[in-house]
């Protein structure tokens, strides 16, 4: 167990700064308030109001942010297969076209349904 | 030097169909007009269904047992088995969701919106149900196989995140249906976050994933007890959930009610199946050695859902709630074989009797949320069980067999249920849980009543001057109640090639 | 000679699908139940021809029987495995041997005749389809009965026909007394059935089998007692199926049923079942003498019970029924008395009393069918220049039931009286007193009927009934005539019944008509004859009973049977309902409903923890698992 005893020595720390720094801020900072500093923060734009008894929430970033990320992961997995492409050989290849493939119908069902458009 | 892994594609072929036809399942959402989708997602759904099927007989037929793709899945007579059940489950599922009324037309329109009403003028159908549907599918034949703790993990996430959207599309009474979706989504992924710490302990003490390395670490590893238990505890907590075994069931009633009835039926019977087959595999097969220490807890467990399951379903009003509560119960009945670990003979009784029950439960399940989607009221179907009484008189023949549906879920003779019932029950007591089975036999008895108490209202209540409207059922769900009340009968009748398939299924118990 | 082995026979031809008798009427009767009113027009035609079917297969494993050596005419043919379930495997397969052929020409014979008899019987019922459906139902029980090779088998059949002859004494069940009529032929039953089921698990757990062979192979295995215990429960099964005292009560009741069904079942061939059930355990029975002398006192007892009952009677459907209870007493007593005579005397009076008491009963409807359905027979009279061939049959009839040579009951019931006379005098008493009070009960019946004045209700019409109807009984006639002498003289049907329960010892010396006991038994017989005819032949019959002496009364109400159930079923039946009804109240049900409302609170209780919202039961999730891992991890440091 004394294996971690340094990591906990370090969460400890961690915790202990993330702590000191919230908790001494509101006595040292100045405190200025206006209505930019008040709002919710949504990606730098402006705050979606949402009408009363709920309502639509445009999925604009997070389409587009999923995306991102289907398309990052296929990178990923790109990325060692070409490394190693030499002694993969020809099973690799299959493979990893069916995997591409995959990706791509699911790249077509967003396009076809219009997940690419903005408006 | 890296060799190329080698893929059994013939063993697997059974995933592969499904798989590519919920792959051409979404291109036809792509490409097919709106008008002709639905044309082609039923066939193409139920024949790949059929066809997997028919792949998984040829397999056992040929008497596979093997572990395929780099030792990832074993596909051996437990495995065939429940993908046979899996499979037969999917196919009546699939046709009860071939009714109009009973998915979204437009999932995305908020509840009572205009565009909502706009959608249903239009006849828009979220067809996407069906490859939806298969993958989730998919995934419960995955789930069962895994010989991999990796592979486990994402089969449960295959499974799982389809079924998490399914249950949002409810036609009728959408803001529960969607209510039940994200219930079940935050609390699956929590369950699925314990998952994954478990595995990545269990890596942590053997260093490997493979259940066949796990299980010969557990006697060369020492000093490293703690990420065991913890591992062990984790994973287990993780898939407790799936099958809905108390303190983890708190999801069950909620999602069953709100999600739309075929997805009900399909989760309350495939992943039921699923679940409790790789809950089987990696207890028994990574952890069997070890079962003197969970089997207690299991023991614990066992009786909490049994107990939990029946008492709280005595006081519920709607019928899919009595249902779900219903499941948790059987959960606990199934547990009770499950704990009952000996010999390799011993083993072999309680395994056969387990998948002798999932399948006749799940039929039987099937069946019952089939004639659940039957009884309509104006606002969908009638959920509350006032609005049952005297069905009877209405439609005797309809609470005819609902009635049998109940009596074998509650296990009387001359139905599956109580065959399946005997099965686990004996099997419990020659593993040594007799107590349980005590136990068991008395919340049956307990769960007699509520069941009894439906037969009841249907039979000898006056129905009510504005009751619910008997759907005339469209052919598939027709099909799905005669098949399942035949199967009920037949399997509680003629048990014999039934447990004659189960036992060949059950004599190798696992290949890892 | 001792009887001979049981051989497994594998070969084909007839016997090979004997199987055929059972199966014909059976689909029969699925065809028409299941075809419902679609099958209205030819349902009948179909109930008539698959009954005639069985009839030629039982002729033809008949022939073929007589084909083979004596010794080789006990033959066992393997169906199917019924009940493989651990040590207890019933394997189904019919035992064919000149016992069980007997009873299947007189089930498939008879009930041939009975059936086409019905088509006219029946022809203005609506039901008439339903009729037959449980007419074929009947056979194939009742096939099912005598041909098993086992005790479950032969259960089986035996509940078959309980449940046939429930529904066809009910068949008319919008009359309330028919309704209740059935339901007491089905409960006085169950009192015997229950016997009967627990001699058969007896003979499981003493014997490990319930098929006849290996049974009887092994008695001498097993102790008196158990036995004379097993003897007295197939007893108990016989006397309810055979309406014996003490079960007898509901064979009067049972004439509610339409008439074809009453001379089928509750006079040829159901109620004989005791007899059948009582010979086919012979091996028991020589092994348990106590058993064997209370089946002759039941025999005797019940034989003078039925009688004396027949004579007070002025229904002639109830008359009829208490000569049934008579002389199934007569069997009863022979079958009791054992050894090859008495077996034989048993059987043979079994199979003319089927063909003379059918022929009586389809005469009674014949006269019923004529007369409005009236059933008085203070109400008839004069009938026998209306309806001479009735009246001919019915003659020929009543000449075979009194025992006058050389009519049928002559040969078969003197046998019997012989076989009782050798054994004890008391018994032979008894039978000859039976004899001389048939002689007067049917004198009287047939004097009432045929004889006499014309005390018709008004705009009565008798005529002669239609052929289809007159065609049945000639043939019965005809039986009742010749089947005594056929089967009695020159010991045929004792020769032929030898492999199945042996030769007779040394000291039989054949049928001896001449003895003391056959002269007194026929001199009696006339003087029953001679009182009868004072009483209603020469006087004229009042319309109205008269109030008649205490016996009169007594024998009017079935000698008080009725009363006697009450008090030995019902009375002590209700008292242990009650007290189990109090117990149920206030110890059970007290518990229960404290266990009930326990749950269902705890069941409201926990309900509320169910609070709908995701975040509790994450919470729970979480408590959960902190539970199974610190549970794991104490259990593990255990």
């Amino acid at each position: 167990m004394e294996l971690y005893v340094p990591i906990l020595i370090l969460a400890v720390l961690a915790a202990g700064f993330a702590i000191f720094s919230v908790g001494i801020a509101p006595f040292t900072g100045p405190a200025r308030w206006n209505r930019a500093k008040l709002d919710a923060y949504e990606c730098g734009i402006e705050p979606t109001p949402q009408p009363v008894g709920g309502g639509r929430f445009p999925l604009k970033y997070m389409i587009t942010a999923m995306l991102f990320i289907v398309f990052d992961i296929e990178i990923i997995f790109l990325y060692p297969w070409a490394v190693a492409f030499d002694q993969l050989g020809l099973f690799g290849l299959v493979e990893m076209v069916l995997f591409i493939v995959t990706v791509l119908v699911a790249y077509a069902y967003v396009w076809r349904r219009r997940g690419l458009d903005w408006d | 030097m890296i060799s190329a892994p080698t893929i059994e594609y013939l063993e697997i072929a059974p995933l592969l169909l499904v798989f590519g036809a919920a792959i051409i399942g979404v291109l036809v959402e792509a490409f097919a007009p709106r008008h002709l989708r639905s044309a082609f997602h039923i066939p193409l759904t139920l024949l790949a269904i059929a066809g997997a099927f028919v792949l998984t007989v040829l397999l056992a037929v040929d008497k596979t047992r093997t572990v395929a793709v780099m030792g990832a899945l074993a596909i051996d007579g437990t495995t065939l088995f429940l993908w046979g059940t899996i499979l037969v489950l999917a196919f009546i599922s699939v046709l009860l969701m071939n009714d109009e009324g009973q998915f979204v037309a437009q999932a995305a329109a908020v509840p009572g919106s205009a565009e909502e009403q706009e959608a249903v003028l239009e006849g828009q159908a979220q067809t996407e149900v069906y490859p939806l549907a298969l993958f989730a599918i998919g995934g419960m034949l995955i789930f069962p196989a895994s010989n991999d703790l990796l592979m486990l993990f994402v089969a449960l996430e295959v499974m799982s995140l389809p079924l998490y959207l399914l249950c949002g599309l409810a036609r009728r009474r959408r803001l529960l249906s969607q209510e039940a979706a994200v219930k079940y989504f935050l609390l699956g992924a929590f369950s699925s976050g314990f998952l994954l710490y478990g595995i990545a302990m269990l890596y942590g003490y053997a260093g490997s994933l493979d259940l066949a390395k796990i299980s010969a670490a557990l006697g060369t590893v020492s000093g490293m007890d703690p990420l065991l238990v913890l591992g062990t505890a984790l994973l287990g907590v993780g898939m407790l959930f799936k099958i809905g075994a108390a303190p983890f069931q708190a999801w069950k009633p909620d999602v069953y009610q709100g999600a739309p009835t075929p997805v009900t039926a399909l989760m309350a019977s495939g992943t039921l199946v699923a679940a409790f087959g790789a809950l089987l595999r990696v207890f028994w097969v990574a952890l069997g050695n070890l079962d003197w220490d969970w089997s207690p807890i299991l023991w614990g467990v066992a009786i909490l859902t049994m107990v939990i399951g029946v008492i709280l379903a005595i006081t519920q009003t709607d019928i899919k709630r009595m249902l779900a509560y219903s499941s948790i119960a059987h959960a606990g009945f199934l547990l009770t074989a499950f704990v009952a670990t000996g010999g390799p003979e011993q083993n072999r009784v309680a395994l056969s009797s387990i998948l002798f029950y999932l399948a006749a439960y799940g039929v039987t399940t099937v069946g019952a949320f089939a004639v659940v989607t039957m009884v309509r009221d104006t606002g969908g179907e009638a959920g509350h069980l006032s609005r049952w009484a005297g069905l009877g008189k209405r439609s005797p023949i309809l609470a005819g067999v609902f009635a049998f549906f109940l009596l074998a879920f509650a296990g009387i003779p001359l139905t599956s249920g109580f065959l399946g019932k005997y099965a686990v029950f004996q099997a419990a007591v020659a593993g040594g849980a007799t107590p349980l089975v005590i136990v068991g036999v008395v919340t049956s008895a307990i769960a007699a009543f509520f069941y009894a108490r439906v037969i009841v209202l249907m039979f000898f209540s006056e129905p009510a001057a504005d009751g619910p409207v008997i759907a005339a059922p469209t052919v598939g769900t027709a099909l799905v109640v005669a098949l399942a009340a035949t199967v009920t009968v037949v399997l509680g009748v003629l048990p014999q090639p039934m447990l004659d398939l189960a036992g060949a299924a059950a004599r190798s118990l696992f290949v890892y | 000679m001792s009887p001979a082995e049981i051989t497994q026979y594998s070969g084909g031809g007839v016997i090979g699908v004997s199987w055929l008798m059972i199966a014909l009427p059976l689909a029969g009767a699925a065809i028409l139940l299941l075809g419902g009113r679609r099958t209205d027009r030819w349902g009948h035609l179909l109930g008539v021809a698959m009954s005639l079917a069985s009839f030629v297969v039982a002729v033809l494993t008949f022939v073929a029987l007589l084909g083979r050596d004596p010794a080789q005419r006990r033959l066992d043919i393997a169906l199917f495995d019924f009940i493989p379930a651990g040590s207890l495997d019933v394997k189904m397969g019919l035992l064919i041997d000149p016992l069980s052929i007997s009873f299947a020409l007189l089930i498939t014979g008879v009930g041939t005749l009975i059936h086409i008899y019905s088509i006219g019987y029946m022809s203005h019922d609506s039901d008439r389809r339903r009729f037959f459906s449980y007419l074929n139902l009947f056979v194939a029980a009742m096939l099912l009965l005598v041909l098993a090779d086992n005790y479950v088998g032969l259960y089986i059949g035996w509940e078959g026909v309980g449940l046939a002859s429930y529904l066809l004494i009910g068949f008319w069940q919008f009359k309330p007394s028919a309704a209740v009529a059935a339901k007491k032929a089905f409960i006085i039953n169950r009192v015997g059935d229950v016997g009967l089921a627990i001699g058969i698990f007896t003979l499981f757990a003493t014997f490990g089998t319930v098929g006849f062979k290996p049974i009887f192979e092994n008695v001498g295995g097993a102790s008196a007692g158990v036995m004379t215990a097993v003897g007295l429960l197939l007893l108990l099964g016989a006397v309810g199926k055979s309406a014996q005292l003490p079960l007898q009560a509901w064979l009067l009741d049972a004439m509610e049923g339409p008439t074809p069904v009453s001379a089928l079942i509750h006079a040829a061939t159901m109620v004989t079942a005791g007899v059948y059930l009582i010979t086919r355990s012979s091996p028991i029975f020589e092994a348990a003498p106590t058993a064997q002398l209370v089946v002759t006192i039941v025999g005797a007892a019940t034989l003078l019970f039925g009688a004396i009952i027949g004579c007070a009677k002025d229904d002639i459907k109830k008359g009829l029924a208490g000569s049934t209870m008579s002389q199934i007493g007569y069997m009863f007593l022979a079958a009791g008395l054992g050894g090859a005579v008495g077996y034989v005397a048993a059987i043979a009076h079994l199979l003319t009393h089927g063909f003379f008491k059918a022929g009586l009963f389809l005469g009674a409807g014949s006269v019923m069918h004529a007369m409005n359905d009236e059933v008085d027979m203070r109400r008839y009279g004069g009938l026998r220049k209306i309806m001479p061939i009735t009246f001919g049959t019915f003659m020929l009839g009543y000449l075979a039931i009194i025992g006058i040579p050389p009519f049928a009951g002559w040969f078969t019931k003197d046998s019997i009286i012989e076989a009782a006379v050798q054994k004890h005098w008391i018994l032979g008493a008894a039978a000859i007193l039976g004899a001389a009070l048939t002689a007067f009960y049917m004198s009287r019946m047939v004097f009432m009927t045929f004889f006499g004045e014309k005390r018709w209700e008004p705009d009565t019409h008798p005529h002669e009934s239609p052929a289809n109807m007159t065609g049945p009984m000639i043939l019965l006639a005809i039986g009742s005539v010749f089947g005594g002498a056929f089967l009695v003289l020159g010991d045929r049907f004792m020769t032929f019944l030898a492999p199945v329960i042996g030769a007779p010892g040394p000291e039989y010396h054949g049928f001896q008509p001449l003895a003391p006991p056959g002269i007194i038994t026929f001199v009696l017989v006339l003087a029953g004859i001679g009182i009868a005819w004072t009483m209603y032949g020469k006087r004229p019959v009042p319309v109205v009973a008269p109030r008649g002496s205490f016996a009169t009364v007594a024998a009017r109400r079935d000698l008080f049977g009725d009363a006697l159930n009450e008090a030995l079923f019902m009375r002590p039946g209700q008292w242990l309902t009650r007290v189990s009804v109090w117990f149920d109240n206030r110890g059970v049900d007290g518990l229960v409903n404290g266990l009930a409302a326990t749950i269902g609170g705890t069941s409201g209780r926990l309900r509320r923890v169910q609070t709908g919202f995701a975040r509790s039961y994450a919470m729970f999730v979480f408590v959960g698992a902190v539970l199974v891992t610190g549970a794991l991890l104490l259990v593990g440091t255990l």
